[in-house]
């Protein structure tokens, strides 16, 4: 039975640190799905997450075809790890993941992101990985607000009723 | 399922709120939904409520980026209209079914 004790939730602070079209897009779903309930929202994209927030690599994210033992044909016909390495495999597999998120109205990673601040959400760099990387906020696109290191990307996440999700 | 009483109509909800019957809906009602929610509808928001209900009635799904799409508010305008659930709220003040989207 469920109980009405329970507090809705405020605030969520969303990590995102891998940079294939299921982490970046799993992360841009939650936190734009959490806007749209008015929950309070935080992304921060860090290591190969920034690639979904990069102009120049925001467009090519890919879906990994090696080393991911879920990935199917379709029609649920296996998948040998061996045609993952040719040539344009990735290509093609990542160009009808996008396909079918379209067909259901999920929009391109930069819309998404103009989605997420249009609703209030706040999109944030972080300032270790933009080093590692030797990338400025330049080549970051514009709806990032601000590059942060991770003490201050956790002093955003405080109140009640907050969650760190980390994708 | 409930009944509540919406400018003197008594109306048949869900257990979120939501009409059972589109059909059942006037812009009375709407009003009085949304002020529950502390929103005074304007003619914008009728004009966002017609736009669901014509494309609820035609099957389509609805997503707040087709709304953003739809030529009436876009999704920034959307949010300021509808604060706090620019899908949810303005699905319910429309009569139409909580929409069943992600996005």
């Amino acid at each position: 039975m469920a109980t009405n004790n329970e507090t809705p939730l405020k605030k969520v602070c969303i990590i995102c640190a891998k940079g294939t079209i299921e982490d970046v897009y799993a992360t841009l779903v939650m936190a734009n799905g959490a806007v749209m309930e008015g929950i309070e929202t935080k992304v921060f994209f860090t290591f190969f997450g920034l690639d979904g927030i990069t102009k120049k690599q925001m467009g090519k994210i890919k879906t990994a075809t090696v080393g991911n033992p879920a990935m199917r044909a379709p029609g649920g016909l296996p998948f040998p790890t061996i045609l993952g390495m040719l040539p344009g495999v990735e290509a093609g597999v990542s160009a009808m993941m996008k396909s079918q998120m379209y067909k259901l109205d999920i929009p391109p990673v930069d819309e998404f992101l103009e989605m997420i601040t249009a609703g209030g959400g706040e999109i944030f760099a972080c300032k270790l990985a933009m080093d590692m990387f030797k990338l400025e906020k330049s080549d970051l696109h514009e709806e990032v607000k601000d590059v942060l290191t991770i003490g201050d990307f956790y002093g955003k996440c405080g109140g009640e009723n907050t969650q760190i999700i980390f994708t | 399922m409930a009944t509540k009483t919406y400018a003197g109509q008594s109306v048949e909800v869900n257990d979120e709120g939501y009409m059972v019957n589109a059909s059942e809906w006037t812009k009375e009602i709407a009003a009085e939904m949304a002020k529950e929610e502390g929103i005074d509808l304007t003619d914008k928001h009728y004009e966002v409520l017609e736009f669901l209900r014509n494309a609820n009635e035609k099957g389509e799904t609805l997503t707040i980026r087709r709304v953003g799409k739809s030529g009436i508010t876009d999704i920034k305008g959307l949010y300021q209209l509808f604060p706090g659930g620019p899908l949810k709220f303005s699905s319910k003040f429309a009569g139409i079914p909580k929409p069943a989207s992600c996005v």
